[in-house]
């Protein structure tokens, strides 16, 4: 059985322009939807209170709604999940800054699973609650800044890593490309209005893993090939080693497609978040490992000559046709 | 012939029946049951297994096994109706002196549990719980300090009769103000030679008052910082194994807070009340003129006294007078007594309490003295529906020694009976003194239906995500899919085992980490198969080109994970949560992925087809 056709090959390198700009547009378009529209960040970010209350017989939203409202939680965001029985409430902390307030909302949204149980009962006394959670104001800035430095390691540790290994030109388009990668999956995780949770965050961090190792298998072949042809045009050695892993990297894009998307059909609204971004992240990565790594690489003028064994004794000589 | 190395073999083999091993207890269900734990002077023993079956039997509530462990009474259950009804009958019919816990107990045979083979722990999320996370104060315990300081160096002052000097507190340390400049070097040099934890320099004056400022050295900061910490940890053990809660975690995060996970609670209420407990102690004088026997059969004590009693439920008949309280104690701390060698603690007070030490010691060389620890937890009842606040307090003696001579500011409890007897009570001394005010700033319930319901997706998404990959992989690749689909098998074994051996606790986030890894697993073996095929395509042997496959594949493979890991670390750097468990689970899948998907894929391989020598094609 074949996926891809072994034999082919496709021209990409041609049409480098064209899927450059396409890509630059794509990203510059992610970066505006995630500044402008924003992420819908979930409890963990935000700090605040979620509860979630299920009733014995079914309600209608408007009514939980107005019974927190009649209980003075005008702000309180109702969702309902599986069915017409279960509901997520969400309230959010109000940003302050001076500490005193900080603690008083503290201590307020310490009771704020039974406060909002008493003013559900006083409606419908068939209400329970199912789980609560609260976070602290502190704790969600920590997490974005902690998440924001997490993806700077990521990408500045891989970059070292390929520098080392490869040439600093592969560096630099792998960095590329992460940034590609991630921007565009973000942004289209935005676009599905879905809260950006801690297992969303995990989930783009492993995106950059994912889409990373795709990159490594074809820069690898690329300076497989470098080295053992005798020619070394570099934008057809470029469409060689695309062609020729082609086959592998849509094997295992399909492969963890399979088990992450289990993931989002199955595992429970905990770990959709993770399915989702993941299945979006797989797709992004194999296109930009074909469209945005490698005309990157050819962008920055990789040849032959970057890619040989140095001698040790004088690297200069090496570098020398 | 496609040689591979005997010992490769071997230890693939080795690997695989260790990794079986130590996976299998994972497989077995954790029963419900209930620990019965004895409180003051209680005993676990015979007598009352006897009684707690009695208890049991006497409600015809079925059971399956009740074994005496590490001085706790554990009873088994074949359903969670019949735990919670014992567990009630237990409670009623043992009384204050136990408490009765609901826990799941492992059914891992004993033989397993023997070499370390247990099932992996389930986090919150999957049993269901309350998850705090708790900030502790830190600042306030160091303003405490300085102002210790400020009562110190005035009581310094006042010993030398220097006159007219101000010390007081500023926004960085303390400043002292002395009325000329030979009595401000008279003051210097006595802090330099009493209080070894102050920096002293000279300030600009005041008027024409010249001036010295004050600071706490750095390290006694740290010092200060970092016993604060450690000392609420502690103080919190104490409490939630009080409270009788299986397995708590209770552990130290970043410099300043505290996780506290509570499994199988439910009602976050009665877990509040027990941290916001606060704790202080009290030095008492021993009554001497009254028999302990005897003031206990009849009950009778002096009006001044009464009876106070330790732990293990020993009587001893106290003043109700107090000496010193744990307000004014300033440190306390384990050492040597450097007299007998013996075990000791010694402890500094402040100015205040020295003086009334001082006087209480003057006049009572050779009579007893004890301590007593006072915990204070906050009760709200609902009573004719207004809710009436009470404390609920606790009293018991943590140590009762005889004055040996005069002291005031420092002093030495010794024979104690071993190191570790001494450190328990330093600490206890200390968790009395001052306990930092702690903060909840994050708070997590998940009911025990959530959690078994978590589980049972999770453990789905496992199953269908591995079966959909090993079918198609197999389709795909034929024998060689069918081999790397082994491989894949042995990589879950291979993670489970690894997961339980460490007992790392087992989370939801974790699942997915252990999901990704068997998706992402099979690349290696992807990149190996799709080489074979290229080389086979170039019109080299099968046997060449399985050899070249595995070589040529292997720095691939290797960039490939050494990324792979470089990002898993990145998600590692969050402290802890239910990231750093995806992380965990993730960094371990690649590392056992490269050893199933390589070495163990290449043994197969070997053995399939290594012992034709004419092999006309491969089934790849």
């Amino acid at each position: 059985m074949e996926l891809f056709n072994p034999n082919s090959n496709i021209d990409f390198m041609r049409w480098r322009k064209v899927s450059l700009a396409i890509s630059a547009i794509l990203m510059v378009i992610s970066a505006a939807i995630i500044f402008m529209r924003g992420l819908d960040y979930g409890l963990d970010f935000t700090g605040g209170a979620n509860i979630e209350v299920s009733y014995e017989k079914a309600v209608d939203v408007a009514e939980v709604r107005a019974a927190l409202t009649a209980g003075g939680f005008d702000n309180a965001v109702v969702q309902t999940f599986g069915g017409t029985n279960d509901f997520a409430i969400r309230i959010v902390s109000e940003e302050e800054t001076s500490s005193k307030t900080e603690e008083a909302s503290n201590v307020a949204n310490d009771k704020i699973a039974v406060e909002v149980l008493k003013a559900l009962q006083a409606k419908r006394p068939d209400a329970k609650v199912k789980s609560s959670e609260f976070v602290g104001p502190q704790i969600g800035e920590e997490l974005r800044s902690d998440g924001l430095v997490a993806v700077i390691f990521v990408i500045a540790g891989i970059s070292i890593y390929l520098w080392i290994r490869f040439e600093w030109r592969f560096a630099v388009s792998a960095v590329a490309s992460e940034i590609h990668d991630t921007l565009l999956t973000v942004a289209a995780f935005a676009l599905t209005g879905r809260e950006f949770d801690l297992p969303a965050l995990a989930a783009v961090l492993s995106v950059v893993g994912y889409s990373i190792n795709d990159k490594i298998v074809v820069f690898d072949r690329v300076r497989e090939i470098f080295r053992s042809s005798r020619k070394g045009e570099p934008a057809e050695i470029l469409n060689r080693s695309i062609n020729s892993t082609m086959s592998r990297t849509i094997m295992t894009g399909v492969t963890t497609a399979l088990a992450v998307g289990t993931l989002y059909f199955l595992g429970g609204a905990a770990l959709e978040n993770f399915g989702l971004i993941m299945l979006i992240g797989i797709a992004i990565g194999i296109a930009s490992s074909v469209f945005f790594a490698n005309p990157v690489l050819l962008l920055l003028g990789v040849t032959k000559q970057d890619l040989m064994p140095r001698s040790k004794d004088d690297p200069e000589l090496a570098r020398r046709p | 012939m496609n040689d591979y190395p005997r010992w490769k073999h071997l230890l693939v083999a080795l690997v695989t029946a260790l990794g079986i091993l130590y996976a299998v207890p994972s497989l077995f269900q954790k029963q419900p049951a209930v620990q019965v734990i004895a409180n003051k002077g209680a005993l676990v023993d015979e007598a009352l297994k006897e009684r707690a079956l009695q208890a049991i039997q006497e409600r015809k509530i079925s059971f399956d096994g009740v074994e005496i462990k590490d001085e706790r009474l554990q009873v088994g259950f074949p359903n969670t109706d019949s735990q919670l009804a014992a567990a009630s009958a237990l409670r009623t019919d043992l009384g204050d002196k136990y408490t009765v816990a609901l826990n799941l107990a492992s059914t891992v045979p004993a033989w397993m549990r023997m070499i370390g083979a247990n099932s992996m722990p389930l986090g919150l999320d999957l049993q269901g719980g309350v998850h705090f996370l708790m900030q502790v104060d830190q600042k306030s315990v160091l303003d405490a300090q300085e102002q210790r300081y400020v009562d110190d160096i005035r009581s310094l002052i006042r010993d030398r009769e220097i006159r007219n000097a101000k010390v007081s507190r500023a926004a960085q340390g303390l400043i002292v103000q002395a009325a000329n400049e030979a009595d401000r070097d008279a003051i210097a040099a006595a802090i330099a030679r009493d209080l070894l934890d102050l920096n002293v320099i000279d300030g600009p004056s005041i008027g024409d008052q010249p001036t010295l400022n004050v600071t706490v050295k750095p390290e006694r900061i740290k010092a200060i910082a970092d016993q604060t910490i450690k000392q609420n940890v502690a103080t919190l053990r104490n409490r939630i194994n009080s409270l009788g809660v299986a397995e708590p975690v209770i552990v130290q995060q970043g410099s300043d807070r505290i996780v506290v996970e509570l499994p199988g609670v439910q009602d976050t209420a009665e877990a509040k009340k027990l941290l916001g407990a606060t704790a202080t102690l009290e030095y008492r004088a021993v009554d001497e003129n009254t028999n302990v026997g005897e003031a206990v059969r009849t009950g009778s004590v002096p009006p001044d006294s009464r009876i106070y009693y330790w732990k293990d439920g020993s009587p001893a008949v106290l003043k109700k007078k107090v000496i010193v309280t744990g307000d004014e104690l300033v440190d306390a701390s384990s050492a040597v007594d450097e007299q007998t060698g013996t075990p000791a603690v010694s402890v500094v007070l402040n100015s205040a309490g020295a003086r009334k030490m001082l006087d209480f010691t003057t006049q009572n060389v050779g009579k007893g003295m004890a301590v007593v620890l006072v915990e204070r937890t906050p009760e709200v009842r609902i009573v004719d529906g207004k809710e009436v606040r009470s404390a609920k307090i606790t009293e018991e003696i943590i140590n009762l020694a005889t004055i040996r001579g005069v002291f005031s500011n420092r002093f030495q409890t010794t024979g104690l009976e071993s190191m570790k007897g001494a450190s328990d009570l330093a600490l206890m001394l200390r968790s009395g003194s001052l306990a930092a005010p702690v903060d909840i700033v994050q708070e997590r319930v998940i009911g025990s239906t959530l959690g078994a319901d978590n589980i049972n997706k999770g453990v789905a998404a496992v199953l269908v995500g591995l079966a959909l990959v090993v079918v198609f992989v197999a389709l795909y690749y034929k024998v060689f899919g069918l081999i790397a689909d082994v491989a894949l098998l042995m990589n879950l074994i291979l993670l489970v085992a690894i997961l339980s051996v460490f007992q790392a606790t087992l989370t939801l986030p974790g699942i997915a980490g252990i999901v990704l890894t068997l998706g992402m697993a099979i690349d290696a073996n992807v990149l190996i198969c799709e080489r074979i095929r290229e080389e086979l395509r170039n019109g080299i042997t099968p046997q060449a080109a399985i050899r070249a496959g595995y070589e040529k594949a292997w720095a691939t493979i290797l960039d490939a994970n050494v990324t792979h890991l470089i990002a898993a670390f990145g998600l590692m750097t969050f402290g802890s949560g239910p990231i750093r468990g995806f992380a965990i689970t993730l960094t371990i899948g690649i590392l056992t992925s490269m050893f199933t998907s390589v070495t163990g894929t290449h043994s197969l391989v070997a053995l399939v087809f290594g012992r034709t020598s004419k092999l006309k094609s491969l089934p790849v």
